[in-house]
């Protein structure tokens, strides 16, 4: 039930990485999910390709539905299998492929080199067991911590994930924390084995504005001390602006345009970027200014528009946009763009 | 803990209050009288009382109900005296006594012989949904469901005799003294009654593991690094039991009415036993004794019950 993947033979002849798998932590190439309904099969990651450099923090963003969770869930073979299933693809973590593993390898990973937290805090903790009985696990599983020891390191992840009083809290219960806590919790035990990426799957969405800024402040401070990696999912522009290395722009299942935080704000190449940006609400905005949202829906996975998944909603389609799907190419150096529009036209 | 027990063991004072109340007076309301029975027998036609009302003095029941209510509640309250048989000259304490071994280890053994095919099992099947396994644990629970106890019981006890002349054994030997012997009587009944019972229980073990598996923190587990064994074991299985729990508390007054059957096909001298005995005779002391200790018994498995939800669910918490 947990053999989440199905594991593609590695051609070694053509499927090497890309780029040197020396410079990129983590090397996600071509990946495709599907999830099954029946008869329908719904491509909810649609050949996303991208790199996480060491240290770095790249931002994967997107609308509900645009595949940017089902895209972190498949790297450590999360996916609910049935219905979802990765169909293609290869994720190298430190040049391991990720995908080809035993799932005895992959549980070494999960946990302990590679972390992950996830949205909802409140339902991600297990309501019947103690907040020391969860933190010391991945200790025990991954780290083979002697048991006099392990009370000292949780407090210790508690202290570093700063909520107040820990001797106290350690054998409270997770119904006993608010959500910001239980946050804080996720994040001492995704900490816990010390791992060198961690993937945060929209971290901050459950919590009130002024919780979320802590956590992510929180987050950043702590990858940075350990020099750890992040992808941060999130649909909040906002948050990426202030905490993201790269970002990473996914649309109906792809990557639609990816740059460095200031490649995307100060020159989005794609339309649905544009979209984006000028439905944040700005405090520097005239008064009464409406945001702009962006027309339509977005497209049924299921049943795809012909070419550009984005045509039906792009103020700038043209005829060639509803034939051919764009690639994800160059448009300047390392920032990405997949559209056949020029937006500056 | 101490207190909530303590407030709880007096609420229990109302219930069963209203409850003989009930069983009082609903026993002496079945058709048919105890009178016109025993005048019916020769032995107490040809005896010292001639007329009806002799016997109706004798027998203590020419009071009015609520004086012969308030005349026993007293002896029970006072000396935990539950009368004494109209048709024998003996104590419904010591005729309850003698039998309610019996049923309690009928019982006990079907409640554990339920749980121990049941939860695995159930566990086995939501893990494993769909797979060769759970299609076998889900047809026998159809079948166990299906099949009714009484019949399987029956069953159990006539085709042995006809084909081999083999019939269940049903001399008890003291538990403690013989316990091979004492568990060949009561195994084949307990089986009986526990595979129906165990087919309710699986299908909740396995509706809810399937619910809980699905749930966000099971998520975190796999994400942890942990072996399925010990996010099933640890983590599902735990959170999966708190409803479980509850449907073993209603299931057992419906095991109880199972005994009264199985006691009856095999011959076992227990309370259920007694009680058909007592209804068909309208005993009515023994009746409304059998009735008020198994609704004690009930009502004590349901604040163990309570009692359990403490030590599986954190956030149930008594020291308020």
């Amino acid at each position: 039930m947990s053999d989440t993947a199905v594991s593609q033979p590695l051609d070694q002849s053509e499927e090497m990485p890309v780029t040197d798998p020396a410079d990129a932590l983590l090397q996600v190439e071509n990946l495709h999910t599907v999830f099954r309904q029946g008869r329908r099969a719904i491509n909810a990651v649609n050949g996303v390709s991208f790199s996480v450099g060491r240290g770095e923090t790249l931002a994967i963003v997107g609308e509900s539905g645009s595949g940017k969770s089902v895209t972190a869930m498949s790297l450590l073979r999360l996916i609910p299998s049935p219905p979802g299933e990765i169909i293609d693809g290869d994720v190298y973590f430190d040049g391991r492929n990720l995908l080809d593993m035993s799932e005895d390898e992959l549980r070494s990973v999960r946990g302990n080199e590679i972390a992950m937290i996830f949205q909802e805090p409140m339902t991600s903790l297990n309501p019947v067991l103690s907040v020391r009985q969860q933190l010391a696990e991945p200790m025990r599983v991954h780290r083979k911590v002697k048991e006099e020891n392990i009370e000292a390191r949780c407090l210790d992840l508690l202290r570093q994930v700063r909520i107040p009083d820990p001797e106290a809290r350690l054998d409270a219960y997770p119904h006993q924390f608010s959500g910001g806590m239980r946050q804080r919790v996720m994040i001492a035990m995704a900490l816990a084995c010390e791992p060198r990426l961690l993937i945060a799957d929209e971290p901050t969405t459950a919590l009130d504005v002024t919780v979320q800024a802590q956590i992510l402040e929180l987050l950043k401070d702590l990858t940075r001390q350990h020099g750890s990696s992040m992808i941060l999912i999130t649909h909040d522009l906002g948050v990426v602006a202030r905490y993201a290395d790269r970002i990473n722009v996914m649309y109906a299942g792809q990557i639609v345009e990816s740059g460095t935080a200031l490649e995307i704000f100060e020159n989005p190449r794609h339309p649905y970027t544009l979209g984006l940006i000028a439905s944040m609400p700005r405090l520097d905005a005239e008064e009464k200014a409406r945001l702009k949202p962006i027309e339509g829906q977005p497209p049924d996975l299921g049943n795809p528009p012909a070419g550009c998944a984005f045509h039906p909603r792009c103020p700038f389609a043209k005829p060639q946009c509803r034939e051919q799907d764009p690639p994800l190419e160059p448009y300047r150096g390392n920032h990405l763009k997949a559209c056949w529009v020029n937006v500056d036209e | 803990m101490g207190v909530y027990l303590l407030r709880r063991l007096l609420a229990l004072i109302p219930t069963l209050l209203f409850a003989s109340i009930l069983v009082f007076g609903v026993v002496r309301l079945v058709p048919g009288d105890v009178l016109d029975l025993m005048l019916s027998e020769n032995d107490y036609s040809a005896s010292t009382h001639d007329t009806r009302a002799d016997l109706e003095r004798a027998l203590g029941l020419d009071d009015p109900i609520y004086i012969q209510y308030v005349n026993w509640l007293g002896d029970v309250v006072l000396r935990g005296d539950l009368g004494e048989s109209l048709w024998r000259n003996t104590s419904v304490n010591a005729e309850i006594a003698e039998r309610l071994p019996v049923t309690i280890e009928l019982g006990v053994l079907s409640l554990l012989i339920a749980l121990t095919i049941a939860i695995p099992v159930g566990v086995y099947s939501a893990v494993r949904q769909e797979a060769l396994g759970d299609h076998l644990g889900r047809s026998f629970s159809i079948i166990a469901l299906a099949v009714p106890n009484f019949w399987l019981g029956t069953m159990v006890v006539i085709l042995p005799a006809m084909w081999w002349g083999w019939s269940p054994p049903s001399i008890i030997q003291p538990f403690f003294s013989d316990p091979i012997e004492n568990l060949k009587v009561f195994l084949v009944p307990s089986l009986i009654l526990g595979a129906s019972l165990s087919a309710v229980v699986m299908r909740m073990t396995r509706t809810m593991m399937l619910e809980v598996l699905r749930q966000d923190y099971i998520r975190t587990a796999w994400a942890k690094g942990l072996r399925e064994r010990k996010v099933v074991l640890r983590h599902a299985v735990k959170n999966a039991m708190i409803p479980v729990i509850t449907l073993v508390g209603i299931l057992v007054p419906i095991l109880f009415g199972g005994t009264v059957i199985i006691e009856q096909i095999f011959r076992l001298p227990g309370i259920g036993q007694l009680l058909l005995d007592s209804v068909s005779n309208r005993d009515y002391p023994i009746i409304t004794g059998i009735f008020l200790i198994s609704g004690v018994m009930v009502l004590v498995v349901n604040l163990l019950v309570d009692l359990c939800y403490g030590l599986l669910d954190p956030k149930v918490r008594y020291d308020d």
